[in-house]
């Protein structure tokens, strides 16, 4: 993906028009061909993402449970299901679980991404591409698989994890229930997410690093930098729009993660491992209260498009100060969170 | 600094194991047998049996499910390519008003959260009477791919110097000759990231497919993967080998192709 906004052609048309055939071919259409061919484009998703965007705003707006599902009537009940939201203290606790959830996911993903890539630029070429493979084929996991897989490592009966911890001489971890508290299964979760999300940071890192040329740090070497040094003079402010941008893209990748925590445990147990998404899931679906549900999601929205707004501002600001292409593709080619 | 190279080489090899072993320990256990699935202590070395793989493949509708996985990434790939090609060549190349909007709207529609969304796409779907349709899981997949493939295919085609187009039209092509026969070949890159995205994203998608397609001849193999876990106990062994079969297609796309896309993801962003 790219991350930059260019200006409209900058370019004036005018050495386009290089024949007069050109020219005549070109100044009719303009008016609207342009508009045709993003037609499609904006039919299908006003059809599909913004009438779930809209339809959603005014469910939240009301009183929409199994009843009136199966009746197909609407019933209109102003601000109750904001009311009845705000007022709940597991909304709350979803919250702030959200936020610190979150936070210890990006920063565990930026901090060991971010040493994986610098890993990766030390290493001889056979053990790099050891690493790669490896990397790549965690990358490479479908979310759904994944999952699965986490849940098959920390079975209670025939869990492996349940075994190393036992050969590293702990006690307790005969059937130890890895999904017992909301707590336990968040780490899970975590562990999860991070193993999903690190291969993309670390790869792109290096893809990065590898065209900074070697003489800069040779050159800080005869100065007499030492690595942490280097690290926070040259490669830090050179790869910062890459930090900037990885990081607000797993902030929001995260804040949204669905699967991972659903699948895991359903957001128990006794609920307790809910964040927002899977609390207006399970409010929603599982309860049938959708206006309540819808009600969490517009405030989920809200939150995101604050975090979303501050990413597209960098994104903006960095393409008019630096005028420089964001280098690393930030793209979105992942099966993790 | 030898030392220190062997240092490097241990922690690197301590971490491709941690990262690999997941991914082991789901085809290991996938060729074990029950009995050695379901142990205290994990066997380590084993002959391996194939009975898990008939059990995964054995199900009801399997063939069904193949069929409706391959439908709904194909068809979503081709839909989105198609209809972000046409959009992108405007946006790359024609100046019209409400150009910068439209690029401010695929960016946020690339971000859009999906997963907070499901209900009200099920309510959407259920009051049009597009429930347990294939259709309507390629319409999905297809508007959530397709932000990311306009955005690419944008940067890929403003990176084709308009030089080679405007000599085509002196040449006697008209816009759209030009595009198909200058512009369209040089794409390959581009038209391979898209659809790469677009298959991972429909392939792997599971969250959607389990809330709008509950009718099992509807189901897509992310669901057929979770089936073997039920409340009456869980077949590991089966749901290890379906998840090993199901991941096999994007691992081999993934590792055949990791380094050209991220290239060709690269060139696409720093067309400048």
């Amino acid at each position: 993906m790219t991350v930059d906004i260019e200006e409209a052609p900058s370019r004036p048309p005018g050495p386009l028009a290089g024949g007069p055939r050109a020219r005549r071919g070109r100044r009719l259409p303009t008016g609207w061909v342009p508009y045709l061919l993003i037609a499609p484009a904006v039919v299908a998703l006003l059809a599909v993402l913004g009438y779930a965007l809209v339809r959603n705003l005014l469910i939240s707006f009301q009183e929409f449970g199994r009843r009136q599902l199966i009746s197909r009537t609407t019933e209109w009940t102003g601000l109750d299901n904001y009311r009845e939201v705000l007022e709940n203290d597991r909304f709350w606790d979803s919250l702030v679980r959200t936020f610190v959830f979150m936070a210890v996911n990006v920063v565990l993903i930026m901090v060991i991404g971010t040493l994986i890539g610098l890993l990766l630029n030390q290493l001889g070429r056979a053990m790099r591409l050891v690493l790669s493979i490896s990397l790549v084929a965690a990358w490479a996991m479908p979310v759904t698989v994944s999952t699965t897989v986490f849940s098959w490592l920390f079975d209670t009966q025939f869990g492996v994890a349940n075994w190393v911890m036992r050969h590293l001489g702990f006690s307790g971890y005969e059937q130890h229930n890895w999904f017992g508290s909301g707590l336990s299964t968040l780490t899970i979760a975590t562990l999860l997410i991070v193993w999903g999300s690190v291969p993309f940071v670390a790869l792109n890192l290096y893809a990065g690093l590898t065209t900074i040329g070697g003489e800069i740090y040779e050159a800080a070497r005869m100065d007499g930098a030492n690595a942490w040094r280097i690290f926070w003079s040259i490669v830090a402010p050179i790869m910062r729009p890459f930090f900037l941008i990885t990081s607000f893209l797993e902030i929001i990748w995260v804040f949204k993660a669905f699967v991972q925590i659903y699948a895991l445990n359903g957001g128990g147990p006794d609920r307790e491992s809910e964040t927002l998404p899977v609390m207006a899931y399970i409010e929603g679906m599982g309860q049938n209260q959708y206006g309540t549900g819808a009600a969490i999601s517009v405030l989920t929205l809200v939150i995101l498009l604050v975090a979303m707004s501050f990413y597209f501002r960098l994104i903006l600001r960095q393409e008019r100060e630096e005028g420089l292409p964001t280098q690393t593709a930030t793209a979105p080619v992942r099966s993790g969170a | 600094m030898n030392a220190r190279k062997t240092w490097l080489n241990l922690v690197a090899l301590a971490l491709s194991a941690a990262f690999l072993f997941p991914v082991y320990w789901m085809f290991a256990t996938s060729f074990k047998s029950d009995s050695q699935v379901l142990t205290r202590d994990p066997v380590f070395f084993f002959t391996p049996t194939f009975e898990h793989y008939s059990t995964a493949t054995g199900v009801n509708l399997f063939w069904t499910y193949v069929r409706n996985s391959l439908v709904v990434t194909v068809g979503a790939v081709l839909l989105a390519l198609a209809v972000a090609l046409c959009a992108a060549f405007a946006l790359a190349r024609m100046r019209f008003r409400g150009r910068r909007g439209m690029l401010l709207a695929v960016m946020m529609a690339q971000m859009a959260p999906w997963e907070i969304l499901i209900i009200v796409v099920y309510l959407n779907a259920r009051d049009l009477s597009m429930l347990n349709s294939i259709g309507t899981l390629v319409l999905v997949y297809f508007v959530m791919a397709l932000p990311f493939s306009i955005w690419t295919l944008r940067g890929f085609i403003a990176a084709v110097p308009k030089e080679l187009e405007e000599s085509a039209m002196i040449d006697g092509c008209n816009r759209g000759q030009a595009f198909f026969r200058v512009i369209f070949p040089l794409l390959g890159p581009g038209l391979m990231a898209t659809s790469l995205f677009g298959f991972i994203l429909a392939w792997n998608e599971y969250a959607m497919v389990l809330v709008l397609n509950k009718a099992p001849d509807a189901a897509t193999l992310p669901l057929w993967i979770t089936q073997f876990q039920t409340n009456f106990g869980n077949d590991w062994g089966a749901t290890m080998a379906a998840s090993s079969m199901f991941t096999v297609p994007v691992l081999l796309v993934f590792l055949v192709l990791q380094r050209r896309v991220t290239g060709g993801l690269a060139a696409g962003a720093v067309k400048g």
